[in-house]
């Protein structure tokens, strides 16, 4: 019963991209636009194919940074939006802070951070702890925010410290916001990445990806590009799964909201 | 004290409370003996809620004091249990842990709380929700759960405020029973806050009617029909004679 509606409210998705596919196959085939401009999905799928091993190997790389970053944007997030979430000073002076920085392009630092820290796994772990943090501790401050009132007075009338209503309350109701931040920041993580090692690096996805454009290979191209896709996805999907573990609650409200 | 040699369980003097200058309540004055169940009934507005903070310690009042079993504790809480409107189980936790939350807070180890709170869960019609989630309960489930978090929270003396008005009149009518049994067995005094003049009256020992603005108790009433009061009592003369009584105290 659960199933089904999920699958049909899936179908319209799967039948544009169907049809966007049709597209492609339609202009590239019929040669509308030249072969070495615009590959056809046969020899994307077999440029995706014979390339594999090669894109695993440099995945291991981007995902290695993009995992390291992320870590460090997780738990800065955690720490910032706890002491801004407690300190209202802190949040005033802060929050604005944060935002303007978002404004900032990625692209924009990322040769900055070459500079600094050279052509390591440094400039990139920076890179994907800065645009990763963001998601997250608005997520976080917006769910300390949306506790109950009244379930934070019963706290207080049990005697409850400022501890124990953060730890029995406001973080457990920060849960659900958190993962949708690190659904959102998860793939940021892995562009964040790739973006920082165009701008040099020796391995990774975004190093194969400037060899192959200057190698006017468009094929692998556009498989290093929906490999990406497929990276991001998986990972976005295993966010769906630790949430799940993590607040094996939720499946429950949810029945209750449908009926 | 009170003057017959008891001490009471809860006693309030001369309570008033303000918020930004307006003073919601007005020199309050009330107290329960043990084993009572007594009822606050007010029009709405009347800082029924306020009384209730005011009592439980969340809010300091401006003037007055609090005292249980002769120890103040005007300000100060934790030391009497209140359950507020909604039943505010925590979504995220198990009952058992819901329930268990008030030892914990007083510093008692999770494992030795859930021990505790277990022992209580078949008297209060709990069997088998331990390890389930609230929104897998109805709600009359819900708000008994509710109700053995404030019992194991407590003291001897809780507040409810408005418990039972969420429930349809059928679940209302079964809990109601429920709760005057589980009063005497677990040797409660319930400070009961509702507008439901009914209710009032089928379950309280006295009333209190708290009205005007700022609010004060203007009357209070004890009700000495006999226990229980089923469908009977509640279609006497008796009981019209009580309501009627009260009606004309608001001003209805």
């Amino acid at each position: 019963m659960k199933k089904s509606p999920s699958i049909t409210s899936k179908l319209p998705a799967l039948l544009a991209l169907a049809v966007v596919v049709a597209i492609w196959f339609g202009v590239s085939e019929g040669g509308l636009v030249p072969e070495f401009m615009l590959p056809t999905p046969g020899q994307v799928v077999s440029a995706l194919v014979t390339e594999f091993p090669t894109l695993m190997d440099n995945a291991a790389v981007t995902l290695q940074e993009a995992a390291l970053g992320l870590a460090i944007g997780i738990a800065v997030a955690l720490v910032l939006a706890t002491l801004m979430h407690r300190v209202r000073a802190l949040y005033r002076a802060l929050y604005p802070l944060l935002v303007v920085t978002q404004t900032i392009p990625t692209i924009a630092i990322a040769p900055l951070l070459v500079l600094w820290m050279g052509f390591g796994m440094a400039p990139k772990v920076t890179l994907v702890a800065l645009t990763t943090f963001f998601p997250i501790a608005v997520s976080l401050l917006e769910g300390y925010a949306s506790t109950d009132k009244a379930a934070a007075d019963l706290l207080r009338s049990m005697g409850a410290s400022r501890w124990q209503i953060f730890r029995h309350l406001e973080f457990p109701a920060a849960l659900s916001f958190f993962f949708s931040g690190l659904r959102v920041s998860v793939s940021y993580a892995v562009v964040g990445a790739v973006i920082s090692e165009w701008l040099g690096g020796f391995e990774g996805l975004g190093v194969y990806m400037t060899r192959v454009r200057k190698a006017y290979a468009f094929d692998r191209m556009f498989a290093v590009i929906i490999f990406i896709v497929a990276v991001s996805l998986l990972l976005m999907a295993l966010v769906t799964v630790l949430r799940r573990l993590a607040m094996p609650w939720e499946a429950y409200e949810k029945i209750e909201r449908n009926d | 004290m009170n003057g017959q040699g008891a001490v009471s369980a809860l006693r309030a003097e001369g309570i008033t409370k303000a918020y930004d200058g307006r003073v919601i309540i007005q020199d309050v004055s009330l107290h329960l003996e043990q084993g009572e169940l007594v009822c606050l009934l007010g029009v709405s507005g009347a800082g029924k809620t306020t009384l209730f903070h005011s009592l439980s310690g969340l809010e300091r009042p401006e003037e007055g004091h609090v005292y249980l079993f002769g120890e103040e504790i005007t300000g100060h809480p934790g030391k009497i249990s209140y359950m507020l409107q909604r039943d505010l189980l925590l979504p995220h936790k198990k009952i058992l842990d819901n329930v268990a939350l008030p030892l914990v807070i007083q510093g008692e180890k999770p494992r030795q709380a859930r021990e505790k709170a277990r022992v209580y869960f078949q008297q209060f019609g709990l069997e088998g929700t331990q390890d389930k989630y609230p929104a897998q309960l109805s709600g009359g489930m819900r708000q008994r759960a509710a109700l053995l978090r404030t019992f194991l929270g407590s003291k001897g003396v809780v507040l409810l405020d408005e418990p039972f008005s969420a429930l349809d009149a059928l679940t209302k009518r079964e809990i109601h029973r429920w709760y005057m049994e589980m009063m005497d067995q677990l040797k409660l005094t319930t400070l009961f806050i509702t507008h439901d003049i009914d209710e009032a009256i089928l379950l309280s020992d006295r009333i209190y009617i708290l009205s005007g603005h700022p609010g004060t108790i203007t009357a209070q009433w004890p009700v000495t029909a006999p226990r229980p009061r089923g469908l009977e009592f509640s279609l006497s003369d008796e009981f019209l004679g009580y309501k009627r009584t009260i009606l004309s105290q608001l001003g209805l």
